[in-house]
């Protein structure tokens, strides 16, 4: 899965600025909520990107900005060899087709007023890929069932469904109109242990299925771990390590993956005697105004004389083929 | 480690409390049974729905009539019984002798009142203190759980604190009046990881430091196989297996327990194992299934569990771990 080279995705220096602006009758600009900034990735075709952070690193913000849900400030999202800021708004309608998105609040992203079938066929139906109303009702027939549903359940609800089958309607959704990329953003958090296994195994069929590629966006490191095949750590607004999940699990060069991985405890007793963790101090600075120079050097537990007293902006080196970490940030204690 | 020879802090035996909706009667805890050793944590595990926060709220009195209802059981703290104590006297015990934190360090901080208000009013209702006494100990209580310069934050409102300060906040408040037993609810769900971790070494530390002990009712297997002695894990409103941590992770008995293990990912686990997730559904607590409620997602079910609830039982040859389950893993085959 991981040999094919060809890149799906290409994200080139993107920046989503969120404008601040102050309160009164005539608001004035005061400033900018970096909320991405300056981040380069790519995604290739058939594999899992997971890209973990903590809440306001912007990882949410990532992927809404590649769905061109906003008009990012600055950069480049090249999908299959098209540009889609460049886009106008009916070309980019056609381009979603190819990309979808799948969300963390199963209650809250589907339609309570539609039924089951309604929300999974709508795609269906705005992109005219049906050709009769009985090759609709097969399709989405085909689709409940793919994704574990019976398809007598076409006609409920969404309140008439758990947490763990709404998710599957929104997966079912998702893969409606046949993309090649999916962006699931916290796709299992809202949802109980033992379903969490259920939609991310269905997820890992799906994927062999219908070769899909996915951009998985997750806080919860194990889950991410345990999907992705490449793995893009940010903190406040930018990308500050990428490797392939076992060098990054394996041999994490930024202090802040360090101090991620040793936070997420272990269900084993036993080895979490042992294990060594560090905590780090202190909370996320606010993105309105990030630290000059390297973000990280507030809470990095020993951080380099280049991260304390440079003010180079961040930007990735690649010490090891694969292997990308933030340029001031390799010679951390 | 040796519980035997400890005192227990709180028994809680045989507790029942039900909900009576509209839509019908909700079993949330049935028939749980528990104890708390001085300066031990127990871990409290199970997934929404399993009782454990409802068995948390009721010994703290916590449960609002209508529609819940504490219909059985005793929770012994000091030798008395919450459940049947008067309300007043319940006013005296709780947040003196035994205290609660929340998932929600948001909402459970009260906006409009700053944190020196909050956190004072418990030593002062309890204690006797002066206001001054009252300020001077939140403050040192601020400094206690690594809020700095704790004296200059105390005119400061829950607003300008954030989600890792608040909840820091709370658990000052918890500790304010140095109670036996601290009951952590999901004390880091709402947070992030690096602050989870925060917060758990401070609990920890905590206990060790000052001997209180704790309950942390949590869904991740992880931060109770790092943080606690023992564990309880539930199941639709009972506990199903019971142990110290060591044993219940090493040699789980009970299928339930066996299969939420199988089901989280871990950091440590070979590249490419399939997770094994528990199919089915949780039950509707409305309407139980006769005899074992996990028996439509049981593997290893036999005839009896559809009829017999199974008692908790010692497993053989281990004189701490108990479970309830019919069924003896270790020999029985697993269905597909």
């Amino acid at each position: 899965m991981t040999t094919a080279t060809e890149n799906i995705l290409e994200v080139n220096n993107l920046k989503m600025w969120f404008p601040v602006n102050s309160r009164g009758i005539i608001p004035k600009h005061i400033g900018n909520i970096k909320a991405v900034d300056d981040v380069t990735f790519s995604v290739k075709r058939g594999e899992t990107l997971g890209v973990v952070g903590e809440s306001g690193c912007g990882k949410t913000t990532v992927g809404r900005s590649i769905m061109q849900v906003y008009d990012v400030t600055g950069g480049e999202v090249v999908f299959e060899g098209q540009d889609l800021t460049q886009l106008k708004a009916k070309q980019m309608r056609s381009m979603r087709r190819r990309m979808q998105m799948i969300f963390q609040d199963p209650y809250s992203s589907l339609n309570p007023r539609m039924t089951a079938g309604n929300i999974i066929g709508e795609p269906i139906q705005i992109h005219g890929l049906a050709e009769s109303k009985k090759d609709y009702a097969d399709q989405v027939e085909e689709l409940l069932r793919v994704v574990g549903l019976n398809p007598y359940m076409r006609d409920r609800y969404p309140h008439e469904f758990s947490g763990g089958q709404r998710q599957r309607i929104g997966i079912a959704r998702s893969l409606a109109v046949r993309p090649s990329l999916i962006i699931a953003d916290e796709p299992v958090s809202a949802l109980d242990v033992s379903i969490q296994a259920q939609v991310i195994n269905l997820l890992q069929d799906l994927q062999e299925q219908f070769s899909l590629t996915y951009m998985f966006i997750a806080h919860d490191l194990s889950v991410v771990r345990h999907i992705s095949d490449r793995i893009a750590v940010m903190y406040l607004g930018h990308i500050v390590e990428l490797a392939d999940r076992d060098e990054l699990y394996e041999n994490p060069m930024h202090p802040y993956t360090r101090a991620l991985l040793s936070a997420v405890p272990i269900p084993d007793p036993v080895i979490e005697r042992t294990r060594e963790r560090i905590v780090l101090e202190g909370d996320l600075p606010s993105p309105t105004d990030p630290p000059p120079g390297c973000v990280f050097k507030t809470r990095c537990p020993s951080p380099s004389d280049d991260c304390l007293h440079g003010t180079d902006t961040m930007h990735l080196i690649e010490p090891k083929p694969g292997h990308f970490v933030d340029a001031c940030c390799i010679n951390c204690g | 480690m040796a519980t035997e020879e400890k005192k227990p802090v709180l028994e809680i035996k045989n507790l029942v409390t039900k909900f009576y909706t509209a839509d019908g009667i909700v079993n949330a805890v049935d028939n749980v049974s528990y104890n708390v050793h001085e300066g031990e944590i127990v871990g409290v595990v199970g997934e929404s729905g399993s009782g454990k926060s409802v068995t948390a709220l009721s010994v703290m009195r916590l449960i609002p009539w209508p529609p819940g209802k504490i219909e059985n059981g005793q929770a012994i703290l000091n030798g008395e019984d919450m459940i049947t104590m008067d309300e007043e006297d319940v006013l005296k015990v709780r947040g003196a002798d035994i205290a609660m934190i929340f998932q929600e360090p948001m909402t459970s901080l009260n906006p409009v009142l700053s944190i020196g208000q909050q956190l004072s009013e418990a030593v002062e209702a309890h204690l006797g203190m002066s206001k001054e006494e009252g300020w001077a100990r939140a403050a040192e209580l601020l400094e206690l759980v690594g809020i700095p310069d704790g004296a200059n934050r105390l005119h400061d409102y829950p607003h300008q604190f954030s989600g890792g300060m608040r909840q820091r906040v709370m658990i000052a408040m918890g500790l304010s009046c140095e109670p036996r037993l601290l009951i952590a609810d999901e004390p880091t769900t709402a947070l992030d990881v690096t602050i989870q971790a925060q917060i758990l070494e401070l609990i920890q530390r905590l206990n060790k430091e000052l001997g209180t002990a704790v309950i942390i009712i949590t869904h991740n297997l992880g931060v109770v196989a790092r943080y606690a002695d023992w564990v309880n894990v539930m199941y639709a409103g009972r506990i199903i297996e019971s142990g110290p941590a060591d044993v219940i992770y090493s040699n789980p008995r009970h299928p339930y327990t066996l299969g939420l293990l199988a089901s989280v990912p871990r950091l440590d686990s070979d590249r490419g194992d399939k997770l094994e997730p528990i199919e089915g559904m949780p039950p509707d607590l409305m309407n139980l299934p006769g005899g074992c409620p996990f028996r439509p997602r049981c593997k290893f079910s036999v005839d009896k569990c559809a009829t017999e609830y199974p008692p908790m039982e010692q497993v053989e040859g281990e004189t701490n771990h108990h479970k309830a389950c019919w069924v003896d893993v270790t020999t029985a085959t697993a269905r597909e």
